[in-house]
């Protein structure tokens, strides 16, 4: 008896020994994906076992998208094999989705379902998916205005402010005069000008216009200046005996040492240009996400202030990576000598 | 006298200018106090030579070469290459200079263009880069960057830059100063057999006594600053020169205690 049942756990732990890494590996490999199906169900579950709160059309729709996630992402895991590409991707985002799967439920059940944070001010993640969808219209229409303000604002303060400081970084005489108008006039918060631009402007899009392109332009001018002045004298040494004339040092030689500087400036500038932005919109113009959310706010809507607040920072973020992919291929050079 | 007239007669004897410096004197202002660098410094270069500037670090030699290349006016004297005064730059005297300052965001075949680029011609002649390229042999390397390149593979695209431009003086501030010594040595060698092969005037600034005399047909040896001209002294043998060779140790000798290093030697 004892012999044989020696025999057979030898028998059956040869396997064992062999299967139980192959576990391990499968549960590191694909555990977490696992884990964000079951975060997603938990939502899915949270969104349909109790009854909501107040009166919200969404909830049923949001459990089922819930499930459909958490499906996508177990069949992603378990398939990953097969996917390739997307696959991966999915295994790398998988602690991501279990985080944010965890919140959405953690907020569901604390707003919709029991309403532990006091709701007019804490609306439910299905509330907003209806601003979504029952406001689309009017967001988009938001959105569009936001983006051709800020878009047409940006490009001309960057454009002057990129040949202005090339100007002051070049010349000594421009130098001489814009200098002092830039020290006195550039540390001024843009939205100072605010009362002022909008009733010396025309319309208040354009005075919107002139307050972006103004804070954009500073830190554009100023970076661009300090750019072209540090270019190494050696470069203009070199390029002088090989025949260059002024022209050729300002474009093929200044301007392209200056650029790593120039996108500095162009970074800050997208940054104080967002804030001058919401104000503009919110104070004068009577369109955009600004306003909106200032409109949402009279209408105590918590909900439609925060999609738009959501759908603001995905732009934002989004023209901060638009800047970034231009300038890695602008500045395709410094690849290997700079740290990014 | 006759060595020199017989690789002028092996090269193109159109291809490199005559260079003359004429009672040249120059002085740095350093906080309103003149500092005297240049004293009196006349030199008489014949087309196709190739003369080596001799002296103690921080004499003025480079300066004289800026002076040479157009890049800053003398306080006094005069330049002319064939005849004619040097006022400004021109891509007829061509300058490499001590480190390659190659430009970081321009390829390898970019950086060769810039001449051609700056004259604007380079449209017509790209042919020109590529051959630039192949003799310094970096054809291969004409897409890379030029912080992928080592120390001698820079400071060759950095001749290439000068050669393609097909210069009629050549202007070397110490260019194999920063190389180590195994680089050092193929390049000196590179560099008389392009000199050769193109006929260029060469003008060479080196500390480095072992250096010019195995390059140059004639050393010019500075003072101290302010910088006069010391010794003018041919150097009459054949190519490739040999290291060894008795007749250079002697002029070394020579040399060295022109600049005040006998004893050690």
């Amino acid at each position: 008896m004892s012999t044989y049942s020696l025999s057979d756990g030898l028998a059956s732990g040869a396997p064992r020994t062999s299967r139980a890494p192959l576990l391990a590996t499968w549960i590191r490999e694909s555990g977490v994906g696992v884990l964000a199906s079951i975060a997603w169900i938990a939502f899915g579950l949270s969104c349909l076992w109790w009854e909501d709160v107040g009166d919200w059309s969404r909830t049923h729709s949001l459990g089922i998208a819930a499930f459909i996630i958490a499906a996508i992402a177990l069949f992603g895991t378990v398939g990953a094999d097969y996917l390739g590409s997307a696959g991966q991707a999915l295994h790398k985002r998988a602690p991501w989705l279990v985080a944010l799967g965890a919140f959405l439920t953690v907020w569901e059940v604390a707003t919709a379902k029991f309403a532990w944070l006091p709701l007019p001010f804490f609306p439910p993640p299905q509330s907003i998916i209806e601003v979504y969808t029952d406001d689309l219209p009017k967001l988009l229409d938001s959105v569009f205005a936001s983006v051709k303000l800020q878009l047409g604002g940006y490009l001309i303060g960057a454009t002057i402010g990129f040949l202005t400081g090339v100007s002051i970084g070049w010349s000594r005489a421009v130098g001489y005069w814009v200098h002092p108008v830039l020290r006195f006039i550039g540390p001024l918060p843009a939205t100072a000008w605010l009362p002022i631009a909008f009733f010396t402007f025309p319309s208040s899009w354009s005075a919107s216009t002139f307050l972006i392109a103004l804070a954009t332009g500073f830190p554009v001018t100023v970076l661009t200046w300090s750019g072209v002045a540090s270019v190494s004298n050696a470069y203009y040494d070199v390029a002088r005996t090989l025949g260059a004339k002024p022209s050729f040092l300002v474009l093929k030689v200044a301007i392209p040492a200056a650029l790593p500087h120039v996108f500095v400036g162009l970074f800050m500038g997208l940054g104080s240009s967002f804030a001058v932005l919401v104000v503009a919109e919110m104070i004068g113009v009577k369109a955009g996400l600004g306003w909106y959310l200032q409109w949402a706010q009279g209408w105590a809507a918590y909900a439609n202030m925060y999609a738009a607040l959501i759908v603001m920072s995905l732009l934002c973020s989004g023209a901060i990576t638009l800047l970034f992919s231009i300038r890695d291929r602008l500045l395709v050079w410094q690849k290997g000598t700079v740290k990014w | 006298m006759v060595a020199t007239a017989l690789t002028k007669a092996l090269t193109h004897p159109a291809a490199g200018a005559a260079l003359d410096i004429e009672q040249i004197s120059h002085a740095f202002d350093i906080d309103g106090a003149e500092l005297p660098v240049l004293s009196d410094v006349s030199i008489s270069v014949e087309p196709g030579e190739f003369v080596a500037l001799l002296g103690p670090s921080g004499c003025g030699k480079s300066t004289l070469l800026r002076l040479v290349a157009g890049l800053d006016k003398p306080k006094a004297g005069r330049l002319r290459e064939d005849e004619e005064r040097i006022r400004r730059p021109h891509p007829s005297r061509v300058v490499v200079f001590q480190d390659p300052t190659l430009f970081p965001w321009r390829s390898v075949w970019d950086n060769v263009a810039l001449g051609l680029e700056a004259q604007g011609i380079l449209r017509s002649q790209r042919q020109r880069v590529d051959d630039a390229l192949d003799l310094v042999g970096l054809s291969s390397f004409r897409n890379a960057y030029p912080h992928q390149l080592s120390g001698g593979m820079a400071q060759r695209v950095a001749l290439a830059r000068a050669l393609v431009n097909d210069p009629k003086i050549l202007i070397l501030d110490e260019p194999l100063g920063k190389l180590d010594s195994l680089t050092r040595i193929t390049m000196q060698a590179e560099l008389v057999s392009l000199w050769q092969r193109k006929g260029f005037t060469t003008l060479l600034v080196t500390h480095d006594a072992e250096e010019a005399l195995v390059l140059a047909n004639r050393v010019v040896v500075f003072s101290e600053r302010p910088a006069r001209v010391k010794a003018d002294i041919r150097v009459d043998r054949p190519y490739p020169r040999h290291r060894g060779d008795p007749y250079l140790a002697d002029l070394r000798r020579q040399i060295l205690g022109l600049l005040g290093l006998d004893a050690t030697w």
